[in-house]
């Protein structure tokens, strides 16, 4: 396959680890933070930690949106999935996200109608198929998945489909991320940029990072050389004190990011006074919902939600995991009593959780062999 | 403690608990535990066994064993839910005979005879029933097998896709095969038969959820001609063959590692897979060492003679692409490791759940 077997080639990847040692100070630590969920996931997935020198540490940030997604808000899905005549759509992870009474999953083995939908546009389409039945598409993830989600509401509505609602958890990436640096003691040195989220928002997006918190930023793409590539440019400004946005994806992402993919998120959203982030509590202005122009087509007024504020059960500490605080596997019930089948939290559930990547890839470490 | 030391004991105790027998705690069956990843498992340790132990099933191999007189013969059973029932490459009555006759071959036994149940659903076209009674046919004839008995059930409109098709199978062992789910041996080297992963990404594709066309036919076919060739090559140093249907060569490699206690070491960029198919899962955020084949084969070959193995295989027609994907090791038991070819190795494990695209 072309424009992917490039950036995941074993050798090109070994040469560029080889830079790395001189560019670490003897006995420094570095903790860099991937803030995406897709970084984390390819880091486990081709074992990239066995190739960083000692001292440089990863650690996986908030970027997942199925695992930052509060139990009330499954709840709510769960709630509108067993009204009669409905048919609930979600991303295939979504469906297995635990709430305080069960998943999507179980819901749909009791008899509720969900189904997995790999595009808005797919729940759209199920919409205009079963036009005797209510359609509503959960819709979440970062501003990478939003703007599909405003451009099926356009859609929808230039269509005259009038049995399509959405229940819109999308969130945005800045505050979680200011949430995260204004947050005391805060240990991690640099950041490895969500490239994808770049994509819509551009990479200048990120320029609070360097100008307000003095760490440096580097937007990646996803593929093993791509990490690797942005480990490196990470390691090379802090040995050269350096602070600023740099862009490793720039075969896909510009510094203004997607004007027409802004504009479109811009007519179908409004903000959120607040959204509750699972670990992180109520962040301002951290997500969005239907903007009143597209009321008719917000599943919030179209159906009544039970809207529960819940708290993690207590044994879970995703939130610590989410905010870097701990390793997956420091958490009590790390594969124990939490595991990808029965998950307590939702780390442990999308592929792209810290958790669920660290246990189906990366709980095996061969002693030491490297150097 | 260290870090590390701590890290290490965490994957132990981890370890130990999942080498335990599975427990089956879900309250309700969802489709997770047709999936063949560990809720399968759990379904299987956890509620059937118990309640039906025997030896001979607590193998847990494709076929059962079953002496009469002097014969040495192997049963097994299938059901076929499939949906759509065509799809390019095949049927569900194509596959409902290289199912069974594959299971068969895997324990290295030719299939000698079939029986072929039907439930219909109200509604179904004559002439859908008589292509897949005429594939049932076909196929068998490609076998050298005939269906002896059958039985015939039709149910609601509403109940079944269509049809489900159940086949039981009977073949007699080739007394050169010494095969069994816990025969891996340290040093083994590990052969697929041929490209993996066509069969359900044809499915997937055929179903028209994804608006993605491309030219991906099944592989369902016989297994028998490719389990012959590795018994004519390797006999008794052949330790055991598996046929990588549901769940894929992770999940055949992960239930043998864990029935042999013995690691296996897989070479991902070994393991062939069609460009097609590749580009489809990669596209769908799926990994095709997950996605099921309905012809073909993995086998665990003692060292002395794998290369001689290999090349028996690749003779036999469809297995040209067969190739050496890896290795059993001691440690650590009941593991799957995957060579990335990058950073070291990493846990290739069971799927929890259906297989799930990743969102973004």
């Amino acid at each position: 396959m072309r424009f992917t077997h490039e950036f995941r080639d074993g050798k090109l990847g070994r040469a560029l680890a080889d830079e790395l040692p001189a560019l670490v100070e003897a006995g420094r630590t570095y903790k860099l933070m991937e803030v995406c969920g897709g970084h984390t996931h390819t880091i486990y997935r081709y074992g990239i930690e066995a190739l960083l020198p000692d001292g440089v540490e990863l650690v996986h940030g908030p970027g997942c949106p199925v695992c930052v997604l509060p139990m009330g808000r499954v709840d709510d899905g769960i709630a509108i999935a067993r009204q009669p005549d409905v048919i609930l759509t979600c991303f295939g992870d979504m469906m297995r996200v635990p709430g305080s009474h069960g998943s999507l999953q179980e819901a749909r083995s009791l008899g509720a109608d969900v189904r997995m939908v790999y595009s808005p546009l797919d729940a759209l389409r199920i919409a205009r198929e079963n036009p005797d039945r209510e359609v509503v598409f959960f819709a979440l993830g970062f501003e990478t998945t939003a703007p599909s989600t405003a451009l099926t509401l356009m859609r929808a509505r230039r269509d005259g489909i009038r049995n399509f609602s959405c229940l819109c958890n999308h969130v945005l990436i800045e505050p979680p991320l200011r949430a995260l640096l204004d947050a005391p003691g805060l240990q991690i040195d640099g950041f490895i940029g969500p490239g994808h989220v770049a994509t819509v928002i551009g990479a200048q997006a990120f320029a609070f990072v360097p100008g307000e918190y003095r760490r440096p930023i580097v937007v990646s793409g996803f593929e093993p050389l791509d990490v690797l590539q942005s480990i490196r440019m990470l390691l090379a400004q802090l040995a050269a004190h350096r602070c600023e946005v740099e862009n490793q994806y720039r075969r896909v992402v510009s510094w203004e990011g997607n004007p027409s993919a802004q504009a479109a998120m811009a007519e179908v959203f409004s903000p959120r006074a607040s959204f509750e982030w699972r670990g992180l509590g109520s962040i301002a202005d951290s997500a969005l919902r239907i903007s009143d122009a597209y009321a008719e087509l917000d599943a919030e007024n179209r159906f009544s939600v039970p809207g529960a504020q819940l708290a993690d059960p207590r044994e879970c500490q995703c939130g610590e995991v989410l905010a870097g605080e701990i390793k997956p596997w420091e958490c009590r019930v790390f594969g124990t009593a939490c595991t990808p089948e029965h998950a307590i939290g939702a780390c442990m559930v999308s592929p792209e959780g810290a958790c669920a990547a660290y246990y189906s890839y990366g709980r095996h470490r061969p002693v030491a062999e490297t150097v | 403690m260290s870090t590390e030391t701590r890290r290490q004991r965490v994957a132990e105790i981890v370890q130990t608990a999942r080498s335990k027998r599975a427990r089956m705690r879900d309250e309700r069956i969802t489709m997770a535990h047709g999936a063949g990843g560990r809720s399968s498992q759990a379904l299987i340790e956890g509620l059937v066994l118990p309640a039906l132990e025997n030896e001979r099933l607590g193998q847990l191999a494709d076929a059962g064993a079953l002496a009469v007189g002097d014969a040495a013969l192997a049963v097994t059973t299938d059901s076929f839910v499939v949906r759509p029932l065509r799809f390019a490459g095949g049927s569900i009555g194509e596959l409902a005979v290289n199912g069974t006759v594959n299971d068969l071959a895997v324990c290295g036994a030719r299939a000698l005879a079939l029986t072929l149940s039907m439930v219909l659903e109200e509604g179904l076209p004559t002439e859908a029933l008589r292509a897949e009674v005429e594939a049932v046919a076909r196929t068998a004839a490609q076998a050298h097998v005939e269906v002896i008995a059958g039985d015939t059930k039709v149910v609601e409109h509403g109940h079944a896709d269509g049809m489900y098709l159940c086949t039981t199978g009977i073949g007699q062992v080739d007394p050169r095969a010494a095969l069994s789910p816990d025969g891996l041996r340290a040093g083994d080297r590990v052969l697929v038969s041929g490209p993996v992963g066509a069969h359900g990404m044809a499915i997937m594709l055929a179903r028209g959820e994804f608006e993605l066309q491309a030219p991906i036919a099944s592989d369902t076919a016989s297994l028998w001609p490719a389990a012959r060739a590795l018994l004519d090559a390797a006999g008794g140093d052949v330790h055991c063959m598996r046929d990588a249907t549901r769940g894929g060569v992770a999940s055949a490699l992960n239930e043998l590692a864990r029935a042999s206690g013995v690691a296996v070491l897989l070479r991902e960029a070994d393991v062939p897979v069609e460009p097609a198919v590749a580009a489809a899962a990669e596209l769908l955020g799926i990994d095709p060492l997950y996605v099921a084949s309905e012809g073909r084969l993995v086998a665990f070959v003692a060292p002395g003679c794998a290369q001689e193995a290999l090349a028996a295989l690749r003779a036999v027609p469809g297995c040209g692409h067969a190739a050496d994907v890896g290795e059993v090791r001691d440690e650590p038991p009941g593991m799957v490791l995957v060579d990335t070819g990058f950073g070291g190795e990493r846990v290739l494990d069971l799927l929890a759940g259906d297989p799930l695209p990743r969102i973004c």
